[in-house]
């Protein structure tokens, strides 16, 4: 879609943060993805005519990370961690059941364009596996059967709060401008820390 | 449980440990305040005597790496934060900035002020959107609370800090793939020397630490080498976060002075799983060399590990029973490597994909006796001929198994399959759906 002069204004301010502009690829990809939903030609256009680059230099930059992406994915993107700790704890299971209850494979999104799954690699929450994220918010400690109800919950528009993260859960397009650097005021929402961050502090007051 | 030692971790039971009103209410920002009444070059020499040295897993010393950066040579310098947490098993950088991303940006107020940068920035992972939200925040925060910005505190210090939101590259992490990355880039390591001291961001003196490795330094600017001198051993100095994961009772964070071992914390936290006993387990995330139940008491301190044939890495214990395959373990890792692979050296970016090729064979129960030494010689061709400390991180799960456990690859080869039921492994098999 075309982008709206208020939004160029924005991309704009992004770029201002950077001594070179060249710095700004990336979160001027985020703020695509968290307008159109992924990258789309058009973005891929905009950002190069803004950093006076080759869309071709732009698009080679955007297919090198697994974050930006190429086609649409779901309003709440479901990564499942299958690295080894995560996958032996049942990180494999989750996957393989969440493929099967929503019909749709790694990379799919299902008909309604409401979940998209993909498994992911270990996103530093090891204390917490199995670990699953959505819109790269944390749920911490899942099962098989508390992430069919997340996704099922997802697709009937109330999913579950993360874990550790704001009270609502946020879509793909709104958390992608987070990622832009656009602060949504939601940072004092949630948990400080959860239990296992906690526990060897509380260990030496006694508590645990 | 006098063993531990919380510092970073002191506050984080307070529900507003990430405020810049809890993190005051601690005494946060007052080594800033001591620090900018210091020269710089004193600073560099207290980071320096303090022995502390990088916690993102090479253990290069902190005051050194300040202490490279050229004085006096009128160029702009940077100093970056390597918050790309992404090494497997780790977890300790995203907990500490959820909980307190203010001591973070203080040690990157103290640490720019000490090698003479005026622009400042924070690569964090970008899979992490609540933590990217903490310390945006605190960022903004810090601006108004006349901590960041112009004249910092009155005291004619300048620093500009930024937010810059990765996309999902494991190979970022990698300090000079990360600048590329900062640059504008395809994430991909350069050719040493020329070191980011000398030409690192828009190739000026630059110096890149861990998260970790920063926020340690308000605690010691406030109480001094002598205090941080008294906790670890020899040449590991201070405290440090140990992740413990995988099955264990109790998974989590734990600080404490390096030199504790395995043994230790497991008695402090409540133990491998219950009715199970441990088999093999990292020291220090993915990339460091497994070690097995004869490594209990190895002292986990930079020395210790690397005397017993690993690394101390980032300090993430994962810790696996017997329930768990170590073929099927380092299959899922080499997948990892094979995948995060930037494939700008030719020998990890075949090499990987051979070795996964190999593995899964291995791991069917097909394949030979002989495939066991074209996985070693595999690894001889990948480690050290690359740019990067990537490929050498693929062979260790590699080596390190087939050194420990070379019979459970053979029982794979002669039941014709994998001898284990996942099943087993899993949380569910003990504990039932939470």
């Amino acid at each position: 879609m075309a982008f709206k002069p208020e939004q160029i204004s924005i991309m704009d301010s992004i770029i201002a943060r950077y001594p070179r502009k060249r710095s700004a690829i990336m979160p001027l990809l985020h703020y695509v993805q968290s307008i159109d939903g992924y990258v789309t030609n058009e973005g891929i256009e905009l950002i190069g005519e803004k950093l006076e680059l080759a869309t071709a230099e732009v698009t080679a930059v955007s297919t090198f990370y697994t974050q930006y992406k190429s086609k649409p994915v779901g309003e709440y993107h479901v990564g499942i961690c299958t690295n080894t700790l995560c996958a032996v704890m049942g990180g494999d299971m989750i996957f393989d059941a969440v493929k099967e209850h929503l019909g749709i494979e790694n990379d799919g999104v299902t008909n309604d364009g409401k979940v998209s799954v993909e498994h992911i690699e270990c996103n530093a929450a090891c204390d917490y596996a199995p670990v699953v994220m959505v819109n790269w918010e944390f749920y911490d400690n899942q099962t098989v059967q508390s992430v069919k109800d997340l996704v099922d919950g997802a697709r009937n528009g109330n999913p579950p709060a993360p874990t550790r993260g704001p009270k609502t859960l946020r879509t793909w397009k709104q958390n992608s401008a987070v990622l832009a650097g656009i602060s949504d005021g939601l940072a004092n929402e949630g948990l400080q820390a959860g239990e296992p961050t906690l526990l060897g502090l509380k260990k030496v007051k006694g508590g645990a | 449980m006098s063993k531990l030692t919380p510092v970073l971790s002191a506050h984080w039971d307070e529900a507003d440990s990430f405020t810049i009103a809890g993190y005051k209410r601690n005494g946060g920002y007052s080594a800033v305040a001591k620090a900018l009444a210091m020269a710089p070059d004193e600073l560099i020499q207290l980071v320096k005597d303090s022995g502390l040295r990088g916690r993102g897993g090479a253990g290069f010393p902190t005051g050194s790496k300040w202490g490279f950066i050229p004085q006096g040579d009128n160029k702009e310098h940077y100093f970056v934060v390597n918050a790309d947490e992404s090494e497997p098993g780790t977890c300790k950088d995203t907990p500490l900035m959820m909980a307190n991303p203010h001591v973070l940006i203080e040690g990157v107020i103290i640490g720019s002020y000490a090698i003479r940068a005026n622009y400042a920035f924070i690569y964090i992972r970008g899979e992490v959107t609540h933590v990217v939200r903490r310390v945006q925040q605190a960022i903004e925060d810090a601006y108004a609370a006349g901590l960041l910005g112009k004249n910092i505190l009155g005291k004619g210090f300048d620093l500009e800090l930024v937010l810059h939101v990765g996309a999902g590259a494991y190979i970022c992490g990698e300090e000079t793939a990360l600048l590329d990355s900062l640059e504008g880039f395809r994430g991909q390591p350069r050719l040493r020397p020329p070191f980011p001291a000398i030409a690192g961001l828009y190739a000026k003196p630059t110096v890149v630490n861990n998260v970790e490795s920063v926020a340690s330094v308000p605690a010691i600017v406030n109480n001094g080498v002598a205090w941080f001198n008294a906790m670890g051993t020899e040449k590991s100095k201070g405290f440090t976060l140990y992740s413990l994961s995988g099955h264990v009772n109790n998974p989590g964070q734990f600080e404490a002075p390096l030199g504790i071992t395995l043994r230790e914390l497991l008695e402090i936290s409540g133990g491998v799983r219950s009715g199970h006993k441990l088999k093999f387990w990292t020291p220090g995330g993915s990339s460091t060399p497994i070690f097995t139940d004869a490594h209990l008491d190895v002292p986990l301190d930079y020395e210790g590990v690397s005397a017993a044939g690993s690394m101390l890495g980032t300090k993430a214990l994962q810790i696996f029973d017997e329930t768990t395959c170590v073929v099927r373990a380092v299959l899922r890792w080499t997948e990892f490597y094979k995948h995060e692979s930037c494939g700008k050296c030719t020998p990890c970016r075949e090499g990987t994909w051979w070795l996964v090729q190999v593995l899964k064979d291995l791991e069917a129960g097909k394949g030979t006796e002989a495939d066991l030494d074209k996985l070693l010689d595999l690894c001889d061709n990948i480690m050290g001929r690359s740019f990067c400390a990537l490929a050498d991180g693929a062979a260790s799960p590699i080596i390190s198994s087939l050194k420990y456990f070379r019979q459970e690859y053979l029982d794979h080869l002669s039941a014709g399959r994998c001898p284990f039921d996942p099943i087993a492994s899993t949380l569910f098999a003990t504990a039932g759906a939470k």
